[in-house]
Protein backbone atom coordinates (compact mmCIF):
# COMPACT_ATOMS: atom_id res chain seq x y z
CA UNK A 1 0.00 0.00 0.00
CA UNK A 2 1.50 3.15 -0.82
CA UNK A 3 -0.68 5.79 -2.39
CA UNK A 4 0.02 9.24 -0.69
CA UNK A 5 -3.00 10.98 -2.08
CA UNK A 6 -3.39 12.86 1.05
CA UNK A 7 -0.04 14.64 0.30
CA UNK A 8 1.51 14.23 3.25
CA UNK A 9 2.66 11.10 2.67
CA UNK A 10 -0.11 9.04 4.48
CA UNK A 11 -1.90 6.12 2.94
CA UNK A 12 -5.22 6.94 1.53
CA UNK A 13 -7.95 4.59 -0.34
CA UNK A 14 -6.73 4.44 -3.92
CA UNK A 15 -9.92 4.23 -5.86
CA UNK A 16 -8.11 1.83 -9.04
CA UNK A 17 -6.93 -1.41 -6.64
CA UNK A 18 -8.19 -3.69 -4.16
CA UNK A 19 -6.73 -3.26 -0.97
CA UNK A 20 -7.57 -5.79 1.56
CA UNK A 21 -9.14 -4.57 4.75
CA UNK A 22 -6.94 -4.59 8.14
CA UNK A 23 -7.48 -7.15 10.36
CA UNK A 24 -8.42 -4.93 13.21
CA UNK A 25 -7.98 -1.26 13.96
CA UNK A 26 -4.66 -1.30 15.31
CA UNK A 27 -3.87 -2.30 11.92
CA UNK A 28 -5.03 0.28 10.02
CA UNK A 29 -3.32 2.70 7.75
CA UNK A 30 -6.01 4.46 5.90
CA UNK A 31 -8.17 6.31 7.42
CA UNK A 32 -12.36 5.41 7.24
CA UNK A 33 -11.19 2.00 6.11
CA UNK A 34 -13.82 -0.42 7.58
CA UNK A 35 -11.64 -3.16 9.16
CA UNK A 36 -12.31 -7.29 8.68
CA UNK A 37 -13.24 -7.25 12.64
CA UNK A 38 -15.98 -4.97 11.85
CA UNK A 39 -17.50 -6.20 9.57
CA UNK A 40 -17.83 -9.54 10.89
CA UNK A 41 -19.01 -7.64 14.14
CA UNK A 42 -21.42 -5.96 12.07
CA UNK A 43 -23.00 -8.99 10.00
CA UNK A 44 -23.26 -10.73 13.48
CA UNK A 45 -24.71 -7.87 15.23
CA UNK A 46 -26.94 -6.55 12.53
CA UNK A 47 -28.36 -10.34 11.08
CA UNK A 48 -26.86 -12.67 13.35
CA UNK A 49 -24.66 -14.10 10.43
CA UNK A 50 -21.88 -16.04 12.55
CA UNK A 51 -18.54 -14.90 11.76
CA UNK A 52 -17.54 -18.42 10.94
CA UNK A 53 -19.59 -18.25 7.82
CA UNK A 54 -16.61 -15.53 6.23
CA UNK A 55 -13.56 -17.56 7.72
CA UNK A 56 -11.97 -18.90 5.04
CA UNK A 57 -12.63 -15.37 3.40
CA UNK A 58 -10.90 -12.09 2.49
CA UNK A 59 -12.24 -8.71 2.01
CA UNK A 60 -11.10 -5.92 0.04
CA UNK A 61 -11.92 -2.15 -0.42
CA UNK A 62 -12.18 -0.48 -3.88
CA UNK A 63 -13.73 2.83 -4.39
CA UNK A 64 -14.89 4.78 -1.68
CA UNK A 65 -16.91 2.37 0.91
CA UNK A 66 -17.14 -0.36 -1.47
CA UNK A 67 -16.61 -3.94 0.06
CA UNK A 68 -15.58 -6.83 -1.56
CA UNK A 69 -15.71 -10.63 -0.50
CA UNK A 70 -13.39 -12.87 -1.94
CA UNK A 71 -12.95 -16.84 -1.22
CA UNK A 72 -9.30 -17.05 -0.95
CA UNK A 73 -5.95 -15.03 -0.45
CA UNK A 74 -4.30 -12.62 -2.81
CA UNK A 75 -1.34 -10.25 -1.54
CA UNK A 76 -2.80 -6.78 -1.44
CA UNK A 77 -2.80 -4.83 -3.57
CA UNK A 78 -4.78 -6.15 -6.96
CA UNK A 79 -5.15 -3.91 -9.71
CA UNK A 80 -7.93 -5.54 -11.00
CA UNK A 81 -11.33 -5.50 -12.82
CA UNK A 82 -12.96 -7.74 -10.12
CA UNK A 83 -12.07 -9.37 -7.00
CA UNK A 84 -14.57 -11.57 -5.91
CA UNK A 85 -18.02 -9.73 -5.41
CA UNK A 86 -19.30 -7.13 -3.65
CA UNK A 87 -20.58 -7.51 -0.05
CA UNK A 88 -21.46 -4.61 1.95
CA UNK A 89 -21.00 -0.24 1.63
CA UNK A 90 -19.62 1.06 4.25
CA UNK A 91 -17.83 4.57 5.02
CA UNK A 92 -21.59 6.09 5.67
CA UNK A 93 -23.85 6.19 8.88
CA UNK A 94 -25.85 2.96 8.39
CA UNK A 95 -23.76 0.30 6.19
CA UNK A 96 -26.07 -1.30 3.59
CA UNK A 97 -25.47 -5.03 2.26
CA UNK A 98 -25.54 -5.86 -1.50
CA UNK A 99 -28.54 -8.15 -2.79
CA UNK A 100 -26.04 -10.23 -3.91
CA UNK A 101 -24.49 -10.52 -0.43
CA UNK A 102 -27.74 -10.92 1.38
CA UNK A 103 -29.21 -13.63 -1.59
CA UNK A 104 -26.27 -15.71 -0.49
CA UNK A 105 -26.00 -15.50 2.95
CA UNK A 106 -29.19 -14.54 4.22
CA UNK A 107 -30.58 -17.74 4.84
CA UNK A 108 -27.86 -17.76 7.71
CA UNK A 109 -29.41 -14.58 9.25
CA UNK A 110 -31.42 -14.67 12.77
CA UNK A 111 -32.59 -11.71 13.09
CA UNK A 112 -33.95 -8.39 10.80
CA UNK A 113 -35.45 -10.74 8.27
CA UNK A 114 -39.23 -9.85 7.16
CA UNK A 115 -41.22 -12.98 5.82
CA UNK A 116 -43.59 -11.50 2.74
CA UNK A 117 -46.54 -13.13 1.66
CA UNK A 118 -46.52 -14.15 -1.95
CA UNK A 119 -48.10 -10.81 -3.36
CA UNK A 120 -45.57 -8.70 -1.14
CA UNK A 121 -42.60 -10.80 -2.53
CA UNK A 122 -43.88 -9.97 -6.14
CA UNK A 123 -44.13 -6.04 -5.35
CA UNK A 124 -40.98 -6.08 -3.61
CA UNK A 125 -38.84 -7.85 -6.49
CA UNK A 126 -40.51 -5.35 -8.65
CA UNK A 127 -39.00 -2.75 -6.87
CA UNK A 128 -42.24 -1.21 -5.62
CA UNK A 129 -42.32 0.28 -1.98
CA UNK A 130 -45.39 -0.62 0.47
CA UNK A 131 -46.69 0.29 3.71
CA UNK A 132 -45.76 -2.61 5.85
CA UNK A 133 -47.18 -1.22 9.56
CA UNK A 134 -47.10 -4.81 11.41
CA UNK A 135 -43.82 -4.86 11.36
CA UNK A 136 -42.68 -3.91 14.64
CA UNK A 137 -38.50 -4.70 14.71
CA UNK A 138 -35.88 -2.63 14.37
CA UNK A 139 -36.02 0.01 11.41
CA UNK A 140 -33.12 -0.15 8.94
CA UNK A 141 -31.97 -2.35 6.44
CA UNK A 142 -33.86 -5.82 6.74
CA UNK A 143 -33.57 -8.48 4.50
CA UNK A 144 -37.31 -9.59 3.07
CA UNK A 145 -37.73 -13.34 2.45
CA UNK A 146 -40.63 -14.96 0.71
CA UNK A 147 -41.64 -18.83 0.85
CA UNK A 148 -40.23 -20.69 -1.97
CA UNK A 149 -40.18 -24.71 -2.96
CA UNK A 150 -40.19 -25.70 1.11
CA UNK A 151 -38.07 -22.94 2.09
CA UNK A 152 -37.77 -19.01 3.11
CA UNK A 153 -35.57 -17.45 0.21
CA UNK A 154 -33.87 -14.25 0.76
CA UNK A 155 -34.89 -11.88 -2.08
CA UNK A 156 -33.02 -8.49 -1.07
CA UNK A 157 -32.49 -6.03 0.60
CA UNK A 158 -35.24 -3.48 2.01
CA UNK A 159 -35.05 -0.25 4.12
CA UNK A 160 -37.94 -0.17 6.64
CA UNK A 161 -38.66 3.43 7.81
CA UNK A 162 -41.88 5.13 9.01
CA UNK A 163 -44.57 2.23 8.44
CA UNK A 164 -43.18 1.74 5.20
CA UNK A 165 -40.66 -0.89 3.29
CA UNK A 166 -38.83 0.28 0.61
CA UNK A 167 -37.76 -2.16 -2.20
CA UNK A 168 -33.25 -1.42 -2.85
CA UNK A 169 -33.28 -4.04 -5.48
CA UNK A 170 -31.54 -2.26 -7.60
CA UNK A 171 -33.05 -1.73 -10.78
CA UNK A 172 -30.69 -5.04 -12.94
CA UNK A 173 -32.25 -6.72 -10.65
CA UNK A 174 -35.88 -5.74 -10.70
CA UNK A 175 -38.10 -7.99 -12.53
CA UNK A 176 -42.23 -8.62 -12.74
CA UNK A 177 -42.44 -12.11 -11.02
CA UNK A 178 -45.25 -14.70 -10.65
CA UNK A 179 -47.36 -14.07 -7.89
CA UNK A 180 -47.31 -17.28 -5.57
CA UNK A 181 -50.41 -17.58 -4.62
CA UNK A 182 -51.67 -18.75 -1.25
CA UNK B 1 -34.65 -18.60 -43.85
CA UNK B 2 -30.92 -17.64 -43.50
CA UNK B 3 -28.64 -16.69 -46.23
CA UNK B 4 -25.66 -18.36 -45.16
CA UNK B 5 -23.99 -17.37 -48.00
CA UNK B 6 -22.31 -20.32 -49.08
CA UNK B 7 -20.56 -20.67 -45.51
CA UNK B 8 -22.24 -24.21 -45.14
CA UNK B 9 -21.23 -25.57 -48.17
CA UNK B 10 -17.33 -25.31 -47.00
CA UNK B 11 -18.13 -28.21 -44.36
CA UNK B 12 -21.20 -30.67 -45.93
CA UNK B 13 -18.24 -32.96 -46.98
CA UNK B 14 -17.81 -33.14 -43.23
CA UNK B 15 -20.79 -34.09 -42.17
CA UNK B 16 -22.92 -37.20 -42.25
CA UNK B 17 -26.52 -36.11 -42.68
CA UNK B 18 -26.08 -32.76 -45.15
CA UNK B 19 -30.01 -32.22 -44.73
CA UNK B 20 -30.42 -32.64 -41.44
CA UNK B 21 -27.15 -30.34 -41.11
CA UNK B 22 -28.70 -27.76 -43.41
CA UNK B 23 -32.12 -27.97 -41.57
CA UNK B 24 -30.88 -27.30 -38.32
CA UNK B 25 -29.25 -24.59 -39.10
CA UNK B 26 -32.33 -22.86 -39.94
CA UNK B 27 -34.10 -23.72 -36.89
CA UNK B 28 -33.96 -21.63 -33.70
CA UNK B 29 -31.99 -22.54 -30.78
CA UNK B 30 -34.22 -23.97 -27.52
CA UNK B 31 -33.88 -21.63 -24.46
CA UNK B 32 -31.82 -23.23 -21.45
CA UNK B 33 -31.38 -22.42 -18.64
CA UNK B 34 -28.11 -24.18 -15.71
CA UNK B 35 -28.79 -24.89 -12.36
CA UNK B 36 -26.33 -22.84 -10.26
CA UNK B 37 -25.71 -25.57 -7.78
CA UNK B 38 -24.04 -22.61 -5.76
CA UNK B 39 -27.14 -21.64 -4.65
CA UNK B 40 -29.76 -24.52 -5.35
CA UNK B 41 -29.74 -27.84 -6.30
CA UNK B 42 -31.65 -29.03 -9.83
CA UNK B 43 -34.49 -30.78 -8.19
CA UNK B 44 -35.17 -27.31 -5.96
CA UNK B 45 -35.41 -25.45 -8.54
CA UNK B 46 -37.49 -27.98 -10.55
CA UNK B 47 -40.14 -27.36 -7.60
CA UNK B 48 -39.94 -23.20 -7.84
CA UNK B 49 -40.83 -23.91 -11.24
CA UNK B 50 -43.49 -26.04 -10.46
CA UNK B 51 -44.94 -23.91 -7.94
CA UNK B 52 -45.16 -20.91 -9.96
CA UNK B 53 -46.31 -22.80 -13.14
CA UNK B 54 -43.07 -22.29 -15.44
CA UNK B 55 -43.00 -25.53 -17.67
CA UNK B 56 -39.90 -26.92 -18.54
CA UNK B 57 -38.08 -30.21 -19.62
CA UNK B 58 -34.87 -31.34 -18.18
CA UNK B 59 -32.23 -32.58 -20.45
CA UNK B 60 -31.42 -36.41 -20.17
CA UNK B 61 -27.74 -36.03 -20.02
CA UNK B 62 -27.51 -33.59 -17.75
CA UNK B 63 -29.08 -33.59 -14.43
CA UNK B 64 -28.73 -29.45 -14.22
CA UNK B 65 -29.71 -28.41 -17.79
CA UNK B 66 -33.40 -27.56 -18.29
CA UNK B 67 -35.02 -26.90 -21.57
CA UNK B 68 -37.71 -23.73 -21.13
CA UNK B 69 -41.13 -24.41 -22.99
CA UNK B 70 -41.96 -20.86 -23.45
CA UNK B 71 -41.18 -18.15 -20.57
CA UNK B 72 -38.12 -15.94 -20.96
CA UNK B 73 -36.39 -17.49 -17.81
CA UNK B 74 -35.94 -14.00 -16.27
CA UNK B 75 -39.10 -13.49 -15.49
CA UNK B 76 -39.33 -16.54 -12.70
CA UNK B 77 -38.00 -16.57 -9.40
CA UNK B 78 -35.17 -19.20 -9.77
CA UNK B 79 -33.81 -16.82 -12.26
CA UNK B 80 -34.62 -13.91 -9.79
CA UNK B 81 -33.04 -15.50 -7.02
CA UNK B 82 -29.41 -16.77 -8.69
CA UNK B 83 -30.54 -20.52 -9.28
CA UNK B 84 -30.48 -20.58 -12.89
CA UNK B 85 -28.31 -19.32 -15.91
CA UNK B 86 -28.95 -19.18 -19.15
CA UNK B 87 -26.14 -21.09 -20.69
CA UNK B 88 -26.87 -23.31 -24.30
CA UNK B 89 -26.45 -27.21 -23.67
CA UNK B 90 -23.04 -27.38 -25.67
CA UNK B 91 -22.02 -24.33 -23.72
CA UNK B 92 -21.90 -26.68 -20.57
CA UNK B 93 -19.74 -29.00 -22.10
CA UNK B 94 -15.84 -27.15 -22.09
CA UNK B 95 -16.07 -26.88 -18.31
CA UNK B 96 -17.26 -30.39 -18.24
CA UNK B 97 -14.41 -31.48 -19.81
CA UNK B 98 -12.17 -29.50 -17.52
CA UNK B 99 -13.68 -30.44 -14.64
CA UNK B 100 -11.93 -27.96 -11.58
CA UNK B 101 -11.50 -29.22 -8.46
CA UNK B 102 -12.62 -27.49 -5.46
CA UNK B 103 -9.25 -25.45 -3.97
CA UNK B 104 -7.18 -25.01 -7.05
CA UNK B 105 -6.29 -21.98 -9.29
CA UNK B 106 -8.12 -22.00 -12.66
CA UNK B 107 -7.61 -19.38 -15.72
CA UNK B 108 -10.38 -18.64 -17.86
CA UNK B 109 -8.22 -16.93 -20.63
CA UNK B 110 -11.62 -15.46 -22.34
CA UNK B 111 -13.94 -15.29 -19.48
CA UNK B 112 -16.65 -12.75 -20.40
CA UNK B 113 -19.67 -12.77 -20.23
CA UNK B 114 -19.20 -15.42 -17.73
CA UNK B 115 -21.57 -18.87 -18.29
CA UNK B 116 -18.67 -21.17 -18.31
CA UNK B 117 -17.06 -18.97 -15.71
CA UNK B 118 -19.60 -19.34 -13.15
CA UNK B 119 -20.11 -22.96 -14.16
CA UNK B 120 -16.21 -23.89 -13.43
CA UNK B 121 -17.14 -21.23 -9.88
CA UNK B 122 -19.60 -24.17 -8.87
CA UNK B 123 -17.75 -27.06 -9.75
CA UNK B 124 -14.71 -25.25 -7.37
CA UNK B 125 -17.34 -24.99 -4.76
CA UNK B 126 -16.68 -21.29 -4.61
CA UNK B 127 -13.13 -22.21 -3.14
CA UNK B 128 -9.22 -21.44 -4.97
CA UNK B 129 -8.82 -18.91 -7.12
CA UNK B 130 -10.95 -18.33 -10.88
CA UNK B 131 -9.21 -16.19 -12.98
CA UNK B 132 -11.60 -14.61 -15.76
CA UNK B 133 -9.77 -12.88 -18.09
CA UNK B 134 -11.32 -10.93 -20.95
CA UNK B 135 -9.85 -8.27 -23.34
CA UNK B 136 -13.22 -5.69 -23.42
CA UNK B 137 -13.93 -3.65 -20.57
CA UNK B 138 -17.77 -3.78 -21.69
CA UNK B 139 -17.97 -7.51 -21.82
CA UNK B 140 -15.69 -7.83 -17.87
CA UNK B 141 -18.77 -5.63 -17.07
CA UNK B 142 -21.59 -8.94 -17.76
CA UNK B 143 -18.76 -11.06 -16.38
CA UNK B 144 -18.82 -9.35 -13.51
CA UNK B 145 -22.35 -8.63 -13.22
CA UNK B 146 -22.72 -12.51 -14.29
CA UNK B 147 -20.65 -13.71 -11.26
CA UNK B 148 -22.74 -11.17 -9.27
CA UNK B 149 -25.92 -12.15 -9.77
CA UNK B 150 -25.15 -15.77 -9.15
CA UNK B 151 -23.42 -15.14 -5.89
CA UNK B 152 -19.59 -16.01 -7.35
CA UNK B 153 -16.57 -15.03 -4.83
CA UNK B 154 -13.68 -17.25 -5.77
CA UNK B 155 -13.38 -14.69 -8.93
CA UNK B 156 -10.61 -12.81 -9.61
CA UNK B 157 -11.72 -10.66 -12.90
CA UNK B 158 -8.37 -9.44 -14.73
CA UNK B 159 -7.94 -7.70 -18.45
CA UNK B 160 -5.21 -8.27 -20.01
CA UNK B 161 -4.39 -9.71 -23.57
CA UNK B 162 -3.99 -13.63 -22.78
CA UNK B 163 -1.59 -13.93 -25.44
CA UNK B 164 0.92 -12.23 -23.15
CA UNK B 165 -0.95 -12.78 -19.79
CA UNK B 166 1.63 -12.15 -17.20
CA UNK B 167 0.62 -13.84 -13.36
CA UNK B 168 2.18 -10.92 -11.76
CA UNK B 169 0.63 -9.93 -8.22
CA UNK B 170 -1.22 -13.30 -7.91
CA UNK B 171 1.78 -14.86 -5.15
CA UNK B 172 1.46 -18.02 -7.44
CA UNK B 173 3.55 -18.70 -10.93
CA UNK B 174 1.45 -21.44 -12.48
CA UNK B 175 -2.62 -22.87 -12.70
CA UNK B 176 -3.76 -26.33 -12.66
CA UNK B 177 -6.23 -25.90 -15.31
CA UNK B 178 -7.35 -23.18 -17.91
CA UNK B 179 -9.99 -23.00 -20.22
CA UNK B 180 -9.84 -21.53 -23.79
CA UNK B 181 -13.01 -21.23 -24.94
CA UNK B 182 -11.61 -19.38 -27.99
CA UNK B 183 -12.92 -16.18 -30.27
CA UNK B 184 -13.45 -17.26 -33.17
CA UNK B 185 -15.86 -16.92 -36.05
CA UNK B 186 -18.92 -18.47 -34.49
CA UNK B 187 -20.29 -20.12 -37.26
CA UNK B 188 -21.88 -22.90 -34.96
CA UNK B 189 -23.88 -20.31 -33.42
CA UNK B 190 -25.95 -19.57 -37.00
CA UNK B 191 -29.48 -20.44 -35.28
CA UNK B 192 -29.45 -17.77 -31.93
CA UNK B 193 -27.27 -15.45 -34.05
CA UNK B 194 -28.88 -15.90 -37.39
CA UNK B 195 -26.79 -12.77 -39.13
CA UNK B 196 -23.81 -14.58 -37.45
CA UNK B 197 -22.37 -15.01 -41.37
CA UNK B 198 -23.46 -11.73 -43.00
CA UNK B 199 -19.46 -10.86 -41.69
CA UNK B 200 -18.11 -14.04 -42.98
CA UNK B 201 -14.48 -14.06 -44.51
CA UNK B 202 -11.91 -16.56 -45.28
CA UNK B 203 -9.32 -13.41 -44.18
CA UNK B 204 -11.03 -13.39 -40.43
CA UNK B 205 -11.52 -17.21 -40.11
CA UNK B 206 -7.26 -17.08 -40.68
CA UNK B 207 -6.75 -13.90 -38.81
CA UNK B 208 -8.60 -14.88 -35.95
CA UNK B 209 -7.03 -18.44 -36.16
CA UNK B 210 -3.96 -16.74 -35.67
CA UNK B 211 -5.12 -15.00 -32.09
CA UNK B 212 -6.19 -18.78 -31.43
CA UNK B 213 -2.90 -20.02 -31.57
CA UNK B 214 -1.70 -17.17 -29.31
CA UNK B 215 -4.12 -17.82 -26.50
CA UNK B 216 -3.72 -21.38 -26.21
CA UNK B 217 0.28 -21.36 -26.61
CA UNK B 218 0.22 -19.08 -23.38
CA UNK B 219 -2.22 -21.39 -21.40
CA UNK B 220 -0.15 -24.32 -22.14
CA UNK B 221 2.74 -22.51 -20.68
CA UNK B 222 0.93 -21.03 -17.73
CA UNK B 223 -0.49 -24.76 -16.93
CA UNK B 224 1.43 -26.24 -14.47
CA UNK B 225 2.92 -29.65 -15.70
CA UNK B 226 0.59 -32.16 -15.85
CA UNK B 227 -2.31 -29.61 -16.00
CA UNK B 228 -5.53 -29.88 -18.24
CA UNK B 229 -6.13 -27.01 -21.09
CA UNK B 230 -9.38 -27.27 -22.19
CA UNK B 231 -9.57 -25.73 -26.12
CA UNK B 232 -13.10 -24.78 -27.37
CA UNK B 233 -14.84 -22.91 -30.42
CA UNK B 234 -18.41 -22.84 -31.58
CA UNK B 235 -16.78 -23.10 -35.37
CA UNK B 236 -16.89 -25.48 -37.66
CA UNK B 237 -13.92 -24.35 -39.24
CA UNK B 238 -10.83 -26.64 -39.11
CA UNK B 239 -8.72 -23.79 -39.70
CA UNK B 240 -9.78 -22.59 -36.03
CA UNK B 241 -10.07 -25.90 -34.31
CA UNK B 242 -7.67 -28.75 -35.48
CA UNK B 243 -4.94 -26.52 -37.29
CA UNK B 244 -5.18 -24.60 -34.20
CA UNK B 245 -4.27 -27.85 -32.21
CA UNK B 246 -2.00 -29.05 -34.73
CA UNK B 247 0.22 -26.07 -34.23
CA UNK B 248 0.08 -25.96 -30.56
CA UNK B 249 1.22 -29.63 -30.18
CA UNK B 250 4.35 -28.46 -32.26
CA UNK B 251 5.40 -25.65 -30.81
CA UNK B 252 4.49 -26.71 -26.83
CA UNK B 253 5.14 -29.90 -24.47
CA UNK B 254 1.28 -31.13 -23.94
CA UNK B 255 -1.29 -33.89 -25.94
CA UNK B 256 -4.36 -34.22 -26.92
CA UNK B 257 -6.39 -36.75 -24.22
CA UNK B 258 -9.21 -38.66 -24.54
CA UNK B 259 -12.20 -37.79 -22.60
CA UNK B 260 -15.99 -38.63 -22.90
CA UNK B 261 -18.30 -36.35 -24.13
CA UNK B 262 -21.54 -36.94 -22.80
CA UNK B 263 -23.53 -35.73 -26.31
CA UNK B 264 -23.59 -37.21 -29.99
CA UNK B 265 -20.47 -36.05 -31.67
CA UNK B 266 -18.09 -36.96 -34.04
CA UNK B 267 -14.22 -37.08 -33.89
CA UNK B 268 -11.80 -34.30 -35.00
CA UNK B 269 -10.46 -33.86 -38.73
CA UNK B 270 -7.18 -34.64 -39.72
CA UNK B 271 -7.27 -33.07 -43.02
CA UNK B 272 -8.93 -30.36 -45.12
CA UNK B 273 -7.71 -28.67 -47.85
CA UNK B 274 -4.75 -30.21 -48.90
CA UNK B 275 -3.76 -30.09 -44.91
CA UNK B 276 -2.65 -32.88 -42.89
CA UNK B 277 -2.91 -32.73 -39.34
CA UNK B 278 -1.94 -34.49 -36.18
CA UNK B 279 -3.29 -37.79 -35.94
CA UNK B 280 -4.33 -37.20 -32.88
CA UNK B 281 -6.39 -34.45 -33.11
CA UNK B 282 -9.02 -37.17 -33.87
CA UNK B 283 -9.47 -37.33 -30.47
CA UNK B 284 -10.88 -33.77 -30.23
CA UNK B 285 -14.82 -33.60 -30.42
CA UNK B 286 -16.80 -32.16 -32.76
CA UNK B 287 -20.51 -31.61 -32.72
CA UNK B 288 -22.75 -30.28 -35.34
CA UNK B 289 -26.70 -28.96 -34.18
CA UNK B 290 -28.41 -31.60 -35.61
CA UNK B 291 -26.67 -34.16 -33.88
CA UNK B 292 -28.17 -33.08 -29.97
CA UNK B 293 -30.16 -29.79 -31.55
CA UNK B 294 -27.97 -27.72 -30.11
CA UNK B 295 -25.73 -25.25 -31.45
CA UNK B 296 -22.34 -26.32 -33.48
CA UNK B 297 -19.61 -27.04 -31.10
CA UNK B 298 -15.65 -27.89 -30.63
CA UNK B 299 -13.93 -29.28 -27.72
CA UNK B 300 -10.58 -30.87 -27.01
CA UNK B 301 -8.80 -31.91 -24.21
CA UNK B 302 -5.12 -31.32 -23.55
CA UNK B 303 -2.55 -32.78 -21.39
CA UNK B 304 0.19 -30.69 -20.82
CA UNK B 305 3.46 -32.27 -20.77
CA UNK B 306 6.56 -32.87 -17.75
CA UNK B 307 6.20 -34.50 -14.91
CA UNK B 308 3.11 -33.62 -12.84
CA UNK B 309 0.26 -35.36 -11.39
CA UNK B 310 -1.96 -35.46 -13.97
CA UNK B 311 -5.43 -35.30 -12.75
CA UNK B 312 -6.48 -31.45 -13.15
CA UNK B 313 -6.29 -30.43 -9.64
CA UNK B 314 -3.55 -31.96 -7.78
CA UNK B 315 -4.23 -32.53 -3.94
CA UNK B 316 -0.80 -30.84 -3.67
CA UNK B 317 -2.59 -27.52 -5.23
CA UNK B 318 -2.85 -25.79 -1.45
CA UNK B 319 0.99 -26.17 -1.27
CA UNK B 320 2.28 -22.70 -1.78
CA UNK B 321 -0.88 -20.37 -1.24
CA UNK B 322 0.72 -18.48 1.23
CA UNK B 323 1.00 -15.23 -0.02
CA UNK B 324 2.99 -12.06 1.27
CA UNK B 325 0.60 -9.46 2.26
Amino acid sequence: MSDDAAGDGAPGNDGSQFDRLPATAAEREVEGRATRAEVLDWWRERFGVPPETFEDHTFWEKGKGKIWVFADDLPSPQEREGVGMTVLRTRQEHWKPTTTAVRKWGHLARKNVIGLSSGQATAFAAGHDQDLPEWDGDWGYLIATHELAGDRVPIGVGLYLYDELRSVVPKGYQEELPDLGE
Amino acid sequence: MNDDGGVLDRYVSLVDDEAAFRAACERPLPSVVRVNTLAADADRVARAFDEEGTEYERAGWHDGIFRMADRSPGTTWPYAHGWVHGQEEVSCLPALALDPEPGTRVWDTCAAPGSKTTQMAAQMDDTGVLVGNDTSLGRLSALRHNAERLGVTNLVVDQQDARNYSLNGFGFEEFDATLVDAPCSCEGTIRKNPDAFDTWTLDHVHEVAGIQKGILRRAVQATRPGGTVVYSTCTFAPEENEAVLDHVLREEDCEIVEWDCPLESVSGVTEWHDEEYDPSVARATRIYPHHNDTGGFFLAKLRVGGDGDGDAAGDDAAEGSEVTA
